[in-house]
């Protein structure tokens, strides 16, 4: 496979060349291919709900509740949407480029949120601030009144907040990871020309950082889609509420699984035109000139600068983070017991497998649509990362039924030639539940990696090759110290999502792996929301674990 | 790192998890609800329980999907619904059992004995002490009426709980009736249906409304948490219907492999030795009638509960939550 990575014969330096190579497929299309096929066998199995008809709840849905539910889903989508963009790019803009007091810290304070899942930011959100909560009562106390006005938390509003403030570090760590690459010599040339501080970031900075916005974004909006913990606690209807209500409620998994593709067709739609629409721009960069130099806001504006972003610290993560642990000192005596290192333990150990596999899965991916940029590669890594933007407990569901499908098929195999029936292999297994982790979250990884490629100029491994350096070689020593940030965020990304990771763990768990989204699971299923915070706080902790690595190892790297 | 993984992966085929011996259950009741009573069991019997928790729906699914070769003895639910739906697909067998028609009254397990209640939820009127005067309060209809507009609290109708208690009302006053009962409802709310039951019932306490419908056993945790809180329980219905009830129970599967140990255990559980145990974790009652049910929940009185068959609630869920999106119940 890296004879075919590094074979410059099938790189297209551009697209002039492209339009040369022989129009037959390539190994570039297999792999990619075989990755797609991987995600496509569940997908597959949600797209045969159409074989069963089901107008009746169709035309209930469509006489009720549907259009609604269609409004709000979109309002959630473009609110968390410019949210996370604004919130994302400003805070990575300010710690990659400028200086100011603190700087460092908030370096990677600022990805603390991404550990906080989010439907548990939702319950301490309610918690706090509802009509109920402390601060509202604290209010009504002050006041001697109960008329006292407060925006009311279980709203639209209240529900985008809490989306953006749990789903804007994707798009942070993409844009962070893309101004500190950003090359110095072209910034440099930009500030000769005379260009402004103002101008370099509206002119070049950003355009030249949009590949990684664009794939933080879609994750957040794909992980918003797909929500379902988040909006129930808010008992704000989406379209995945008609999904569950379809399947819970309707008893109608066909029903579920219909609606479950609509949403799918159209991120996948969705992806397709945002990847053609900047098919044709390039973002190579002179990578490793040198960090351009920082902006320095000093005086006031610093100190204004590092106030604003202690307050985004102090809500999006301090707040309900100091919440968790006051939840958790209640229950601690009665509920913590030695299981829990058990339950960390398999926490780690599976977002570790599942990071490393899918980050080797998503750089495949990333590699075949640089070395074969045409529609088909396009159509077959945008299916790959579709596993991410269907509501977890559809896709787990299909997974199920795939694997499943497959213990099935060896019994009868082995029952026809008279052998005994083997029972369950691949079902239950942690294999299956590593593979359905690798198919959720293959956009989580594919995102960073394939923005991370897609600035590298071709002219470096070209050289490399032409230096007589085999096509190993060439990877290990081009692609993958380049690739390092990409690879890095992806990993952590992936790991921290498989550990926050709930309705896939539930359903294919082998016995007695239990994790802590599990424990988490337990508590609130029944609104036991602040036993629920001891396993939170947990995995909290846990997710900070790799986190903290990586932060160490880039700041080694730098040294 | 690729031969560690492919050794790994190797290691993983080669071990699958088999179900020979023990016993599988699939539950929908979460762990700490169950595991004391397997582990009495295993002590006792010497026979291993082994488990997974979900939601009832993906479990089935599951089930559904692994046909014959499921390893599944025993699919465990906290309501009816799920267990009426798991029959009509197929998936539970018939058990014969006179120790389980004895200690399990007939409106409390299905007719068909596919499943069985093990324990018994109680929804009911909650009310603020401060706000409510004696004689207010009478029935869940009553809730309609306008003299409780901006007073009442509810819980979300996508709640099975919810479900299960406008489908008995359904099969009480028909569609038309019931149709205008929870628009009533609606339009007497002080603020959107919440997520969950605490939620409302800390909304009645802080004074957001007066009244709401729960399920005891939330009553009953909120008042261990807050012993001053000001709130208490009201028995609707007791000149009609009775009090809504729901069960949380257990059928074998149809592809059980170890049917004769999963019907022991659940014979087990409904018996006098487990009940007081399996109702009291959580503070529900108790389905065999030979049990008395905890001293806390004891205190909150007796009542008349409804004795309709609870195959009901999941044959007539559809019709309710179509009824409930048509009144706008959120």
């Amino acid at each position: 496979m890296q004879e075919s990575i590094l074979d410059p014969r099938s790189e297209p330096d551009n697209n002039r060349l492209a339009g040369f190579l022989p129009r037959k497929l390539n190994k570039w299309h297999y792999t990619s291919g075989a990755l797609a096929l991987l995600v496509a066998v569940p997908l597959l199995v949600v797209f045969s709900g159409w074989l069963k008809p089901e107008t009746e709840i169709w035309s209930h849905l469509a006489d009720t509740i549907l259009d609604q539910l269609v409004i709000n889903t979109i309002k959630l989508v473009v609110g968390v949407g410019i949210g996370v963009v604004i919130l994302g790019v400003s805070l990575a803009w300010l710690t990659a480029r400028c200086e100011f007091p603190g700087r460092k810290w908030f370096d990677w304070l600022l990805m603390l949120p991404m550990a906080m899942p989010a439907y548990v930011l939702a319950f301490v959100a309610i918690g706090l601030l509802d009509f109920s909560g402390p601060v509202q009562t604290a209010l009504r106390t002050w006041f001697g009144t109960s008329n006292i006005w407060f925006p009311e938390i279980r709203s639209t509003g209240g529900l985008i907040t809490v989306m953006v403030i749990a789903f804007y570090p994707y798009v942070y760590m993409m844009a962070r990871t893309a101004f500190i690459t950003q090359g110095r010599s072209t910034l440099e040339a930009a500030r000769m020309l005379g260009a402004s501080s103002y101008g370099i970031f509206w002119r070049i900075a950003l355009p030249m950082a949009r590949p990684a916005i664009a794939a933080g974004t879609t994750l957040a909006l794909m992980e918003t889609l797909a929500d379902f913990g988040t909006v129930a606690t808010f008992n704000y209807d989406t379209f995945t509420t008609a999904i569950y209500k379809a399947w819970f409620g309707f008893f109608s998994l066909q029903a579920a699984s219909q609606l479950a593709s609509i949403l799918l067709l159209l991120v996948f739609v969705s992806l397709m035109l945002e990847k053609s629409s900047r098919r044709k721009s390039k973002y190579h960069d002179s990578m490793r000139s040198g960090e351009p130099p920082r902006l320095h806001l000093s005086g006031w504006r610093g100190w204004t600068v590092s106030g604003l972003l202690a307050l985004l610290f102090l809500i999006a993560f301090l707040a309900p983070f100091i919440q968790l642990c006051l939840w958790s000192f209640q229950v601690v005596t009665t509920d913590f017991d030695e299981r829990y290192l058990g339950l960390l333990a398999h926490t780690l150990l599976l977002g570790a497998l599942a990071a490393m596999v899918t980050v080797i899965a998503g750089m495949v991916l990333s590699f075949a649509r640089r070395f074969q940029p045409d529609r088909t590669t396009l159509v077959t890594t945008s299916l790959a990362t579709l596993g991410y933007a269907l509501p977890g407990s559809v896709l787990a569901v299909g997974i199920m039924v795939a694997a499943s499908g497959f213990d099935n098929g060896i019994n009868n195999l082995f029952e026809s030639i008279g052998l005994n029936m083997p029972g369950q292999i691949f079902g239950g297994s942690l294999l299956a539940l590593v593979l359905a982790y690798v198919i959720r979250f293959m956009a989580v990884a594919f995102g960073p990696i394939e923005t991370v490629l897609s600035r590298i100029r071709p002219s470096l491994p070209e050289a490399a090759r032409s230096l007589g350096a085999t096509s190993s070689q060439t990877l290990k020593a081009i692609y993958l110290p380049l690739l390092r940030p990409g690879l890095m965020t992806g990993l952590l990304l992936v790991m921290v999502d498989t550990m926050k990771e709930m309705p896939a763990t539930l359903l294919m768990r082998p016995f007695g792996w239990d994790t802590l989204a599990v424990r988490i699971y337990e508590m609130t299923s029944e609104g036991e929301w602040e036993r629920a915070a001891l396993p939170a706080i947990t995995l909290v902790f846990a997710g900070l674990i790799p986190v903290v690595l990586l932060i160490r190892r880039s700041q080694k790297r730098r040294k | 790192m690729k031969k560690y993984l492919l050794s790994l992966f190797a290691l993983v085929i080669t071990f699958p998890v088999y179900a020979t011996d023990p016993i599988t259950v699939y539950s929908a009741r979460k762990e700490h609800l169950i595991k004391p009573l397997f582990d009495a069991y295993t002590e006792k019997t010497g026979v291993k329980i082994q488990y997974i928790t979900d939601k009832a729906g993906p479990l089935l699914a599951r089930i559904k999907a692994e046909g014959r070769n499921t390893p599944a003895d025993l699919f465990m639910t906290v309501d009816a619904g799920n267990l009426w739906q798991a029959a009509e697909e197929g998936v539970l067998a018939v058990t014969d059992s006179k120790l389980l028609e004895t200690n399990i009254p007939v409106h409390l397990r299905d007719p068909e004995n596919r499943w069985f209640g093990l324990s018994v939820r109680a929804r009911t009127i909650v009310y603020s002490t401060e706000r409510i005067k004696d004689g207010e309060l009478t029935t869940y209809e009553d809730l309609a009426d306008a003299k409780w507009k901006g007073r009442l609290c509810l819980r979300t109708s996508k709640k099975v709980y919810n479900q299960s208690l406008v489908a008995m009302l359904i099969a009480r006053h028909g569609e038309e009736r019931t149709e205008q009962l929870v628009k009533g409802w609606v339009a007497n709310l002080a603020t959107a249906p919440f997520s969950n039951d605490t939620k409302t019932m800390e909304a009645i306490a802080a004074g957001q409304c007066d009244v709401g419908i729960v399920n005891t056993y939330y009553f009953g945790r909120l008042k261990k948490k807050k012993p001053e809180i000001k709130l208490a329980l009201f028995w609707p219905n007791q000149d009609s219907t009775g009090v809504h009830v729901n069960i949380s129970g257990a059928g074998v599967t149809k592809h059980a492999k170890n049917r004769n140990a999963a019907t022991k255990l659940l014979e087990w559980l409904s018996s006098p030795e487990a009940q007081e145990k399996f109702a009291g974790l959580n503070m529900e009652y108790p389905v065999n009638p030979a049990v008395e049910a905890d001293d806390v929940v004891k205190a909150w009185g007796e009542f008349k509960s409804d004795d309709l068959n609870v195959s009901s609630a999941g044959a007539m869920q559809a019709t309710a939550i179509k009824l409930m999106d048509r009144a706008g119940y959120r």
